[in-house]
Parts: structure tokens; sequence; C-alpha cells
């Protein structure tokens, strides 16, 4: 047995792991304090670092042996509760320069699902913070991270891997800043409470709306949905003649019909004839009759536009892969050579 | 400072201007963002270059170098240009610069390829008169603030027919959010029309002093392209002209405000006596 410490990542991936066997690895927020400090007492492992997120449960530390590593894994199969050989079947592992490479792949969204998603790499920043908190770290792991997170940066400002979105509900946000600049001051209806529509109020939320009216059918939920949203309520029956109010309106609603008329549009830019009106058509059949937008300073989108849009950001940032993955391996390589000197010494 | 003529100081402004639009559409061929500084220093190196230029004749004429066609489009150009180093970085409108350079180079370029306009002067057109001088230079000025009108007036009717038909890859992702856009031609079309006020003022003073000293051509046009953005903006704020519709407007207003200088030029005075070859030197 060599006395050489290991770098090491061990863990599953959304990649040979289904959903309802992640569901049962992942590790409650709160255990992680715990889950750092109990495995350091395993014998031979130095260093750790969990990254727990819903698509990954990664364990990245240096040990004094293979063997540590494998104490390591019988620990958190034993806290889990699942079969030692069904963990076996699913785990990632990698080590010395592979581990980095995983890291760097990791942080910079090409493992992701979602490729390019840029959620990961706040995930990985929390998860080191909290080791460095729980004392796990050390000048292997502190390096590797910090080095990491260098790394992914430059493959994330180098490449298009991580440009355009690529979810319906933030591409219709991306255009909507395309129209206003700012969506502070943006008034924004949303029709339909359903999950759609919810998700894309979110999404105008988390960039920035602050002015937000829902409207529903059934007055019950838009009042339940506006609550959640903290957003103002508006009858059903009324927003016709409410749109010129609006700067971007939403359309998610399950009507059978249409609920914008081309006429209403008209009436409302008759109103507003200085201010552009964006119409986001999510629902099907559509709600927004499709000659409001010959109107001038109308733009309207419905779902396969912006399906269309989200597509060829997935397709651009796709084309990108090769050219983030070649600067991965050689930043990686990079980041490895220093660390192995650390080893060495 | 090299002894170099104020053509050739002008021919290197114009090939900056002409680098920053060659190096501008490449970044858009290849639909990758150049640094915003690097386009800015082109166009400011150019900016000086010009400067230098326009200052050369100014010493060798004795007064601001507006005396002939080619000097009124340098003039011009020069102007749009000083609006854009200083709004280009305030607003930081992505592709202005681009469109900045293009306007400058080309009205550089022609003014400097037409021998013609630049073959004779009239000397003493101010008379020594500061005030005239500084109606003249503020109205050349306002023509600058309707050219980066006019280019951002472009810039809004791209920006609004990708969104019209959903093309917004290419060209279209470097082009800021049309309603900044619309606001920021409001504002370059107030500041166009105060100064050409301002100007015409200025000048209205002296000719009522002096009536027969100024062509009625002149009048009719400078009058009538003032009197033309004026009510595009009253219009505009009337809410009566769309945003579209005011973009179109101003494009074409600055085509014939453009179109009007030869004509104004040449209707300045009568041909005088003392036409000057122009000091090369």
């Amino acid at each position: 047995m060599s006395n050489t410490p290991v770098l090491f990542v061990v863990g599953a991936t959304h990649h040979t792991t289904p959903l309802e066997l992640r569901e049962k690895l992942a590790l409650p927020a709160e255990s992680l304090p715990a889950v750092h400090r109990d495995m350091l007492t395993l014998p031979g492992l130095r260093e750790l670092a969990v990254l727990n997120t819903c698509n990954r449960v990664e364990f990245y530390g240096v040990a004094e042996s293979a063997t540590a590593v494998n104490g390591l894994e019988r620990a958190f199969c034993e806290r889990q509760s699942i079969p030692a050989e069904t963990f076996e079947r699913i785990r990632m592992f990698a080590t010395g320069d592979a581990a980095v490479r995983h890291l760097v792949s990791v942080a910079s969204g090409l493992d992701s699902q979602m490729l390019g998603e840029n959620e990961i790499f706040g995930q990985i920043k929390s998860a080191y913070a909290d080791a460095q908190t729980a004392g796990a770290t050390g000048p292997i792991l502190n390096r590797v991270f910090q080095k990491g997170f260098q790394a992914a940066k430059y493959v994330r400002t180098h490449t298009a891997v991580s440009t355009g979105h690529v979810s319906i509900a933030n591409v219709a946000v991306d255009l909507a800043l395309t129209i206003f600049g700012s969506l502070e001051r943006a008034r924004v209806l949303l029709l339909g409470a359903g999950e759609i529509g919810e998700k894309t109020a979110r999404a105008f939320q988390s960039r920035g709306a602050r002015h937000l009216t829902v409207s529903s059918r059934t007055q019950s939920r838009a009042m339940e949905l506006a609550s959640a949203l903290d957003a103002g309520a508006l009858p059903f029956e009324h927003v016709e003649h409410h749109v010129a109010e609006f700067d971007i309106v939403v359309c998610a609603t399950a009507a059978p019909h249409t609920v914008v008329s081309a006429a209403a549009v008209a009436a409302a830019m008759k109103k507003r004839p200085s201010q552009p009106l964006f119409l986001i058509d999510l629902a099907l059949p559509r709600d927004v009759e499709p000659t409001a937008a010959d109107r001038e300073g109308v733009f309207l989108y419905n779902l396969d536009d912006l399906a269309k849009i989200a597509e060829e950001n997935r397709a651009a940032r796709e084309a990108e892969v090769d050219k983030a993955r070649a600067i991965v391996v050689e930043r990686a390589g990079a980041v490895w050579r220093q660390i192995s000197t650390r080893f060495a010494s | 400072m090299p002894h170099l003529t104020d053509r050739t100081w002008l021919w290197m402004a114009a090939a900056c201007y002409g680098a920053g639009f060659v190096l501008g559409t490449i970044g858009v061929l290849r639909e990758r963002r150049h640094s915003p500084g690097l386009m800015y220093a082109i166009i400011g190196i150019g900016y000086l270059l010009q400067t230098i230029g326009l200052y050369v004749r100014g010493r060798a004429v004795g007064g601001c170098p507006l005396g002939n066609a080619f000097e009124l489009f340098q003039f011009t150009g020069w102007s749009a240009t000083t609006l854009y180093l200083v709004v280009g970085a305030t607003f930081r409108l992505s592709l202005l610069g681009y469109f900045t350079s293009m306007l400058a180079a080309s009205v550089s370029l022609v003014a400097l390829a037409i021998p013609a306009w630049d073959a004779t002067r009239r000397s003493h057109i101010f008379g020594g008169n500061a005030w005239i001088e500084f109606h003249a230079a503020l109205a050349l000025f306002s023509y600058g603030v309707f050219g980066l009108l006019a280019l951002t007036s472009i810039m809004y009717l791209l920006r609004n027919y990708s969104l019209k038909n959903k093309r917004l890859s290419g060209i279209f992702s470097f082009l800021p959010p049309i309603v900044d856009l619309d606001q920021i031609n409001v504002r370059l079309l107030a500041t166009g029309v105060l100064l050409l006020a301002a100007s015409l003022g200025v000048g209205s003073v002296y000719w009522l002093q002096a009536t027969e000293t100024v062509n009625l051509t002149k009048i009719l046009m400078t009058v009538g392209v003032w009197i033309a953005f004026c009510v595009a903006l009253v219009q505009r704020w009337r809410g009566a002209l769309a945003p579209k519709r005011l973009a179109w407007t101003c494009v074409v207003l600055f085509g014939a405000a453009l179109l009007s200088l030869p004509f104004v030029d040449a209707s300045r005075h009568p041909v005088p006596d003392d036409i000057a070859r122009v000091s090369r030197s």
C-alpha cells in the first residue's frame, strides 16, 4: 500500500442514478455539518467537501490511501440505508487529475442535466464554504477548489456554453429585457394560475419585476397565487379593458377560446401609442388572437416561438461543448500539476 | 507635432474610423463581441486626428473651418463623433460605436474623395464676428447631433424588425433594448432642436440688422430643417408620432439635412471675388 495521499471524488450523479435513488442518496442540508464531522473521523481521511444537489451527491477529499475511500463509501451507505452493492453499481469515482477535471467540468456546467446552467457554480461554492466552516478542508482541497473555480469561470467566459437561456420561462424574460431593458418598472399581468404561468411569473420576479398582477378564470386560485407571489389580483372578466395598463401580458390559461382579442390589443395601443406591449402566449389553444401582433408596438410570442429560441440557445451551447471540454482538460491539467507538486512535498 | 497638412490628418482620421468599421463588421459577422473599450479607443484616436486636422485648417484660414462643403461635412462628422464619445459612454449602447465609425468614415471619406468640394473656399465668411462664427459652429454641431440621432434611429428600426420577425441572433443580438433606444432618440432629438434653435436665434439677431447679407435659400433650408425636427419632437411628445415613425422621420430628415449642406454652402454668399485657394499647408 502506498503512503502517497490520494485526491479523489466519489459519488453518484444523474448520469447513472435514477431520480428515486437520488432521493435516497440526498443529504438533508441541516445534516451536512454532522456529515463532515463524522466522516473526518474515518481512518485515513484527511480532507473532505460534500457537494449535495438534486442531481448529484459527491464527496471530494484527500485520503491517505484508497482504503480510506472505501471506508467513506461504506459509512455513507450506512447513513443513507442503501445496500453497498447498489451504490457500487451507480457510483462515480475518479482520482488525481481526473478528479480535478471532474470538478472543473461540474463547475462549468458541462456535467449538468441542463448544459451550461449557472446554478451549479453557486452550489459548489456553497459546498466549499460549508466544508471550510466545518473545518473539513485543508491545503490540498483549498487549492483544488480555488483553482477549480478560476478554471470554471474561464470556461464560462471564453466559450458560449452558458449563453442564452434554454427554459421557456427564462427565454420569455430575456425577450422582455430585450424590449424594456429593465423589468423594475414593467407592469406584468399573468393570465392563468397554473404551473407554467406561475413558473414564468417567478422567473420575471427573479429578474427584477416588481409589479405583478394575477388574473384567472377561477378567482380563488388567482387570489391564492397572487398572495403567494406577493402580487395584485384582477377579476378575469375585466382583463380586456385593462390591457393598456400593462407592459407585459403572460397568457397561460386553459381557456378553450381566445382570451385577449386583437380588438382589445388595438384599443390598448391607442391608449399607449408610445409604449410597447409584450404579449407572451404560453397557452394551448392560444389565448391571444394572432392578428394582435399586426399592431405597431405589439410584440407577440407564442409557445412555438419561445421553444424555437430555447432550442437555438441549446444548440449554440452544444456547439461549444468540445471547445469547453478542451479548455477543461488544459486548465485542470495545469491545476493538477500544481497540486502534484504539493503532494510530492 | 509633425508638419503634416490638414488633409493628411483628416485622411488618417478617416482611416481610423474605417478601421473601427471593419473591426465592428468582423465582430458582427463572427457574432463575437469586441471589447467596447477597443472601439471607443479607435474612435477616440480618429477623433483626436480629426480634431488636429480641423485645428490645422482653422489656423490656416484664421477661424472656424466652415468655408466650403468639405469643411462642413468634416465638421458634421466631428460633431457626431463628439456626441458619441459622450453619449456612448453614458448609455453604454452596444453597436453605437460601430455605427458611429461607419458614419464618421463615410462622411469623412466622401468629403475627402470629392476634390471639388475643397478646391475653393470663401474667406472671411464671418466678417471677423465671433458670434456669427459661433452661430455657424452651433448649427453644424446640431447637425452632428441629428447624425447620431439617425444612427440610434436605424438601431431602433433594426431592433423593431428583429423583435417583430423573431430574428434575435447575429447582428440583432448586439442591439440595445428597444425602449432604451426610443428614450435616447427623444433626448437626442430634443438636444438637436435646442442647439439649432440657439444657433438660429444668434443668427437671426445679425440677419435682422442686415437682411441682405443672408441668402433666402440658406434661411429656408436651415429653418426648414429646424421646423421639421421640431414638429417631429412635438408630435412625439403629444403621442401622435409612434416611436417607429419617429425613427423613420429622423433618418429621412437627417438625410435631407445632409443633402442640403452643399446648397446651404453655395447660397451663403453671392460668389465672391475673393474666392481663395485653400491653404494646404
